[in-house]
């Protein structure tokens, strides 16, 4: 079994799309949304939900005011200047900068710091037309985001063993930080959807030289390439320096604004188009490579 | 003392940076105001490549305390294992082995605290560092950029945000996309808020979960939409229904997409965009105005 996973550094060049595009001619596959911030694969996807999971995403710390002396031992040990005055001179923590490690709780020599268990995200088990689904909802403000995609993708590797599935397809989160590395570990391979612009190529290198501290085989797309062809052609001289295989270039047309508008992939909303024959030869050629590595 | 903006979006691409950059270069414009932009997208920082004349002035290193454990003095009783609520610390006295895995500490401090030998020993980790650049206008810019394999975007952000004075009119942050926590990181104190949203399906998907998450908060704010003419109409209908302030859209168009592509967004603008940011800024100068109770600003 092959874990392949979406991602691009830059966010908004089309990850999602392309991933739903992917899910149409993708067979005995297992699908996973790791952008656990703001999930929208499911939007597409319109999944029947077969079971909802809790997400316990850490402790957070609160002080009782009746028992506070406000010493301020707490504020002296607080690493993440979660802890300070109010208005009224009472001692209270700010539930956004607390990370749960309860040190205040434990120092207090009042007793007077308590800690609960944060339950507001959510992982889920469905169907679809395009095979099994894992995807989650993360409550407002939440952290831990890393730890919830770990979460998913067990869930989605367990399917894929038990349906004996060749294929799971991870839809990533923008960015390099703690959601995306927790996407990549483990991955056999990754595509990056790059867009032509400044900032989508600055952020497709940041993203290939994490990928490259993990050691794993990485494909391209330029998508809306014609948006900007002289940073398409820098692209594909940065994707030849690094030894990268360009699986497609996308042009930009309406008619894939169009398709997420009505909930459909490309391929369901125009099969014939040029979009979706390139989405056919990018799966061809991946499903081409990983069975080569397999065999 | 600053009037903090901050620009944020839940869904990545929708013109963040772009928002930011035009309204600091426009603020910028007005004789007397210290403007200061401050990229808090540290794991993908974009805002200089829209200030190609921007001089640097300083990068400082931004490290986080990770604590190891000295061997040598620990007596293997665990305590510091009972104190992590990271699971970052393995300690097993029969073998006599006790490490800590840097990637999931937190840097909280508890293992030091629980230790009653002084077996922890702390080192400095870089995580990222933060660049000060002075753009042409004689304004700041400031970035943090993460160091790549680092998982402290949230850490590296609050220290961005530290260093940046008080003494400016006006800070913008440009936010991370996403909903978790480095954006509330960026957001939590601005004085105002600004959404940049997309008129499609996903965006106005995303653009739901902000708001749920502003509102958590409670923080004053309003939304611009981006790409106005690429996708449908349902996001005006939400807007009004959830009585939600539009402040200004801005039409999509592929020549602008194509300016941008090579980091120019403000000279040579398409007549309609360039009214679309005098409309958004007249409303901006309202709530500054609002916000200085009956004392304008100095412009």
């Amino acid at each position: 079994m092959k874990e392949i996973t979406i991602l691009s550094g830059k966010g908004g060049t089309g990850k999602t799309s392309i991933t739903a595009a992917i899910a149409s001619v993708a067979e005995k596959t297992v699908f996973c949304d790791n952008d656990v911030d703001a999930a929208d694969l499911h939007l597409i996807f319109q999944p029947e939900i077969q079971e909802v999971h809790p997400f316990s995403s850490g402790f957070k710390a609160s002080i009782n005011t009746l028992e506070c002396t406000s010493c301020g031992i707490c504020i002296d040990h607080c690493h993440f200047d979660a802890i300070d005055y109010n208005e009224e001179g009472d001692l209270v923590i700010d539930p956004y900068h607390c990370e749960g490690c309860r040190l205040c709780e434990r120092t207090c020599p009042e007793n007077a710091i308590s800690s609960v268990k944060g339950k507001n995200n959510k992982w889920f088990v469905s169907t679809s037309r395009f095979g099994d689904f894992v995807h989650a909802e993360m409550g407002p403000g939440e952290e831990n985001s890393g730890k919830l995609v770990s979460q998913i993708r067990k869930k989605a590797m367990e399917i894929a063993q038990n349906t004996q599935s060749e294929y799971i397809i991870n839809d990533g989160p923008p960015g390099i930080g703690c959601a995306t590395i927790s996407s990549i570990s483990g991955s056999n391979a990754v595509i990056v959807i790059i867009e032509p612009t400044l900032s989508g190529l600055n952020d497709a290198q940041r993203l290939v030289d994490l990928i490259k501290i993990f050691n794993i085989h990485t494909y391209a797309v330029i998508n809306k390439f014609d948006i900007n062809m002289t940073m398409t052609q820098k692209i594909e001289q940065y994707l030849i320096s690094k030894n990268i295989a360009l699986l497609a270039k996308i042009p930009f047309d309406v008619e894939m604004v169009k398709s997420m508008t009505v909930g459909k992939t490309i391929i369901e909303y125009n099969p014939a188009s040029i979009i979706s024959n390139q989405i056919h030869g990018i799966w061809n050629k991946v499903k081409e490579d990983q069975d080569v590595v397999v065999h | 003392m600053s009037y903090k903006i901050a620009i944020a979006s839940g869904k990545g691409g929708t013109g963040k940076t772009t928002v930011s950059v035009n309204l600091f270069k426009r603020l910028n414009e007005r004789q007397g105001t210290k403007v200061q932009l401050v990229d808090c997208d540290v794991e993908e920082p974009n805002d200089i490549i829209f200030f190609c004349d921007a001089e640097v002035i300083d990068v400082q290193e931004v490290s986080q305390k990770v604590p190891e454990i000295d061997s040598e003095k620990c007596t293997f009783c665990r305590k510091c294992v009972e104190y992590c609520e990271f699971n970052a610390i393995v300690v097993l006295p029969t073998v006599s082995f006790a490490e800590i895995n840097p990637t999931l500490c937190h840097s909280c401090g508890a293992c030091s605290v629980a230790c009653e030998d002084d077996a922890i020993i702390k080192y400095y980790k870089p995580i990222g560092a933060i660049h000060y650049y002075k753009t042409k206008e004689n304004n700041g810019l400031a970035e943090g950029k993460l160091e790549i394999g680092s998982t402290m975007q949230t850490k590296l952000i609050r220290e961005l945000k530290k260093k940046i004075s008080d003494q400016n009119d006006i800070i913008i942050y440009d936010a991370p996309p996403g909903t978790s926590c480095p954006v509330v990181e960026t957001i939590h104190d601005s004085d105002y808020l600004i959404l940049v949203a997309e008129p499609t399906l996903f965006g106005l998907h995303d653009l739901k979960l902000m708001v749920a998450l502003v509102r958590e908060i409670g923080l004053e704010f309003g939304v611009v939409i981006n790409k106005v003419g690429l996708g449908d109409n349902d996001i005006y209908e939400y807007l009004v229904n959830e009585h939600i302030e539009l402040l200004g859209e801005i039409p999509f168009s592929k020549e602008y997409a194509s300016l941008y592509a090579e980091g120019e967004i403000t000279g040579e603008i398409p007549e309609t965009i360039h009214q679309s940011y005098t409309e958004i800024l007249d409303t901006l100068n309202l709530k500054m105005m609002h916000h200085e109770g009956n004392h304008h600003f100095k412009w």
